[in-house]
């Protein structure tokens, strides 16, 4: 592949001619995805959960959707299970694929009770698919919870060290822990997960949810015969909340230096480029591609690549965790920093928004004036306070702009400010 | 029938005449209401609400149909203008709320209020309670006269006031304008008769059909038996040229031939000239063109006095005519219509053009059209006559009735309203005028 080679990268050990992978999810379920995946470009794929035969019975109707106001997806849940095809099939046409796609990265998701013999027998037949790793996934917050696995093993950082441990001892091949999201706090299974020895997390999985309620048959979506449950939540709205988990990961001391697989929402090159930015090495993406399909990938790939050369990284490495030193606790931020808007009036379209939400619920810290046809809307600087909330609300991408006002005054933290009773002497 | 003066029926098989007088501007698809309705911004103050001369809530209601409360839209579309289904249809949007959309200012591209209220008044559940409901009865009884937009507005605000209300129309059918006026294909289906039974089952509401002010009924007689008396007549008479020619066979008023054909069942059966020339320049000069090009007309030319940039009619209307194969000539002033007495054969023009102060002056140029039919759609005119002539409303300087801000004339209990006051004449004009003109009754009695 010459065309985007500086997006060639190594994580674990595992050389990837791109950072994106598809998660294990539907879209790896089988040989026929995978390679129509290879095709479309994708770097490698974590195949879908495999299990112990028998393997699960899945129900049907199995999305749910979370719309915006235009139909736009925001995010959706899923009631699935692991891979409903035995185990066999599926380590055969991993073989299979792998021998025929040496250049793509396959990772072995896996699932099984947590007992040791478990595990022990699943794992040689797993390394001798040829594949480049395994992901436990620690993460499935549906259906399997309830049968002691998935989730119910990721809450419990015990568990997950211990099962860590039994794969990284019956088998040589890398070891990725998922992490779920459906925790208070999210550097405890990674601490575990580092303990157990394994060589990366990858994070996040999906979000316990009910998308909506049918309103006339007062069933939760997605509705079996009349029943709801509660499904894994995906997709761009789960974006900010996998950034953060991803983030505290990464400035965590005590698993600063763990590998990790940033997951959830990634729907553009832009997102891969954030997740990398605040410790990710490498990115997998699921419901963008479900909703679109595999022809993304040329835009993830095309759009990193470009604005790296542009930016001048050579490498994934280079801009990798960059935005981590700017990440930090609330109490260190410079509380004599001040912004204030400032609205384009030549850009301005005059919607009256920003008025609306700072008269009514923010700080009162815009101007009407003009009448009707000649409306004007500006903000009255001493009042306002740089919450960025009339920028956010602004329909026009250059109306209204948020500007830094030079105080003069250094940077002073909580930590040292007069106002904390427990400040801290510098 | 010579081929001097080409006037047939038939000029085009039934099929293709239905089909060229379908609906104009179908219905949105629930899936363009989702993409039309997301695209408000849901402004502060909004200027489309200010352009429109009901006050709907424009970005509200549009809101409810986003949020799949399209009765909820319709209630608040209804509230402020009772005949909302029918603007959403006929009002020109583009100069009205789309035109003060913010959204034109970066995309060209206003959201598309007229098509949203439309589907917002065509969803009203009516499974549900009729949305309006009537006070006790105030034992008033209100004489409205015409059963046109103002009047039918003006008596439903009254009627939810608790007031009776008697509606003397002088046409066998209600509806003003939007039944006898309005090109077809912009109201089709018999939505005004529709849309007046909605009106009317508020209750309280009588209308007597063959009432004509000034032949069959006198203003004094209604303000004897009433308490108060609402106006809203419009314009009965039409501008004439005042050329040679003007009465040779073929010359027709615009307004009546509309008429006619909004009442014909059988549109093949209209008479239509193979070449139509229309004289004028507002919408009615628009509709006659584009209603005489869909009967079959060969050549249908708009002839105008001043430049197309004057025109009354909107530039949608405008395109709307060009779409439909219509001719301009612009600069051009009627002189004289030649013919015989089996019809008439040529129209004569001056070329005009703007003299050093801007005043329109004819110049020796001649411009000849072969015409089969000339419409005068030069604009209508109040006729006073029907007030009578003792104890009459004072009239204002266009010669229609002189209102205040409360449409009260200057006789006090005598209000008026719609295309017989001073002012645009549109539909939502007149139910704006007929809803003032209610509230104030209301508040006087």
């Amino acid at each position: 592949m010459k065309k985007n080679a500086n997006l060639a990268c190594e994580f674990i050990g595992i050389k990837s001619i791109n950072p994106f992978w598809l998660a294990s999810a539907p879209p790896t379920d089988k040989a026929y995805n995978v390679i129509r995946a290879f095709e479309a470009g994708w770097g490698g794929v974590v195949w879908k959960t495999l299990g112990e035969d028998p393997a699960p019975i899945n129900v049907s109707s199995r999305y749910g959707v979370h719309y915006g106001q235009n139909r736009q997806v925001l995010g959706f849940n899923n009631i699935e299970l692991i891979t409903d095809r035995s185990l066999q099939i599926n380590l055969d046409e991993i073989t299979q694929v792998k021998k025929d796609w040496p250049d793509r990265v396959i990772i072995v998701s896996l699932m099984v009770p947590c007992e040791e013999e478990a595990w022990k027998n699943i794992l040689p037949g797993v390394e001798a698919t040829g594949a480049d790793g395994i992901e436990l996934n620690f993460g499935c917050p549906h259906g399997m919870p309830e049968r002691g696995m998935g989730a119910a093993v990721g809450q419990v950082p015990e568990y997950i060290e211990m099962v860590t441990r039994w794969c990284k001892q019956y088998c040589s091949l890398p070891v990725i822990v998922k992490l779920t999201p459906n925790i208070t706090d999210v550097r405890k299974p990674a601490e575990a997960a580092w303990r157990g020895g394994a060589d990366a997390v990858s994070l996040i999985n999906t979000i316990n949810s009910i998308t909506s309620v049918n309103l006339e048959t007062m069933s939760p979506e997605p509705s079996v015969d009349g029943k709801g449950t509660h499904g894994g939540y995906c997709g761009s709205a789960v974006k900010p909340i996998a950034l953060s988990m991803v983030s505290e990961i990464a400035r965590h001391p005590e698993t600063s230096t763990l590998p990790i697989s940033g997951i959830g929402g990634i729907s553009n090159w832009r997102d891969a480029a954030e997740f990398i930015s605040l410790g990710a090495s490498n990115v997998q993406v699921c419901t963008a591609a479900m909703l679109y399909g595999f022809k993304i990938i040329d835009d993830l790939c095309d759009g990193l690549s470009d604005w790296m050369e542009k930016k001048g990284y050579d490498n994934i490495s280079d801009f990798s965790r960059m935005a981590i030193p700017n990440t930090t606790d609330w109490k260190h931020l410079n509380m004599n920093y001040k912004r204030i808007a400032h609205i384009n009036q030549d850009a301005c379209i005059g919607c009256g928004r920003c008025f609306a939400a700072c008269e009514d619920t923010s700080h009162q810290a815009i101007l009407k004036t003009g009448d009707i046809d000649n409306r004007e809307y500006s903000v009255i600087e001493e009042e306002c306070v740089g919450c960025n909330l009339c920028e956010i609300t602004c329909p026009e991408p250059n109306a209204i702009v948020m500007k830094d006002i030079d105080t003069g005054k250094p940077h002073l933290s909580w930590l040292h400010h007069p106002a904390n009773p427990y400040r801290e002497e510098p | 029938m010579s081929i001097a003066h080409d006037i047939q029926s038939n000029r085009l098989l039934d099929a293709e005449i239905n089909d060229n007088f379908s609906d104009m501007t179908p219905p949105l698809t629930e899936k363009q209401v989702l993409v039309a309705s997301e695209r408000c911004l849901f402004c502060y103050d909004a200027p489309c609400i200010d352009a429109c001369p009901t006050d709907i809530d424009i970005p509200l209601f549009i809101r409810k149909i986003n949020t799949g409360n399209a009765h909820g839209a319709a209630k608040e579309i209804l509230s402020a203008n009772i005949l909302g289904g029918s603007c959403a249809r006929v009002c020109p949007t583009e100069t009205l709320c789309e035109q003060a959309c913010v959204r034109n200012t970066c995309e060209e591209a206003p959201v598309e209020i007229g098509r949203l209220q439309r589907y917002a008044v065509d969803h009203l559940d009516r499974s549900l309670p009729y949305p309006f409901t009537r006070e006790n009865d105030t034992g008033k009884h209100i004489a409205i006269i015409g059963a046109g937009p103002a009047g039918l507005s003006c008596a439903h605000q009254l009627a939810r006031n608790g007031h009776q209300v008697t509606i003397y129309e002088a046409a066998a059918k209600s509806g003003g304008l939007n039944e006898y006026g309005i090109a077809l294909y912009k109201l089709v289906d018999d939505y005004t008769q529709k849309e007046i039974e909605f009106v009317l089952e508020i209750g309280g509401i009588e209308i007597k059909y063959g009432q004509a002010l000034g032949r069959d009924i006198s203003l004094k007689q209604l303000r004897d038996q009433h308490d108060a008396v609402f106006i809203g007549i419009g314009m009965s008479n039409v501008n004439a040229l005042n050329i040679p020619g003007e009465n040779l066979a073929g010359v027709e008023d615009a307004v009546s031939y509309i008429r006619d054909l909004r009442q014909e069942s059988s549109l093949a059966n209209l008479p239509v000239g193979r070449r139509v020339i229309v004289i004028g320049a507002g919408m009615t000069a628009i509709d006659i063109a584009v209603q005489s090009k869909k009967l079959g007309a060969e050549q249908v030319t708009i002839v105008y006095r001043r430049a197309q940039s004057a025109m009354g009619a909107s530039l949608h209307e405008q395109e709307l005519a060009l779409k439909n194969g219509v001719n301009f000539v612009c600069n051009a002033q009627p002189t004289k219509i030649l013919g015989d007495k089996s019809g008439i054969t040529t129209m004569e023009f001056n070329r005009t053009e703007l003299d050093e102060n801007g005043k329109l002056i004819a110049t020796d140029e001649i411009i000849t059209l072969e015409c089969d039919v000339v419409f005068k759609a030069i604009g209508q005119k109040f006729s006073s006559s029907p007030l009578g002539s003792d104890d009459k409303p004072i009239l204002d300087h266009r010669g229609r009735i002189s209102v205040n801000e409360n449409y009260q004339t200057s006789l006090s209990d005598v209000f008026a309203g719609g295309d017989c006051i001073n002012g645009n004449d549109l539909v939502v004009e007149a139910v704006d005028h007929g809803n003032k003109a209610a509230l104030a009754i209301h508040h006087q009695l």
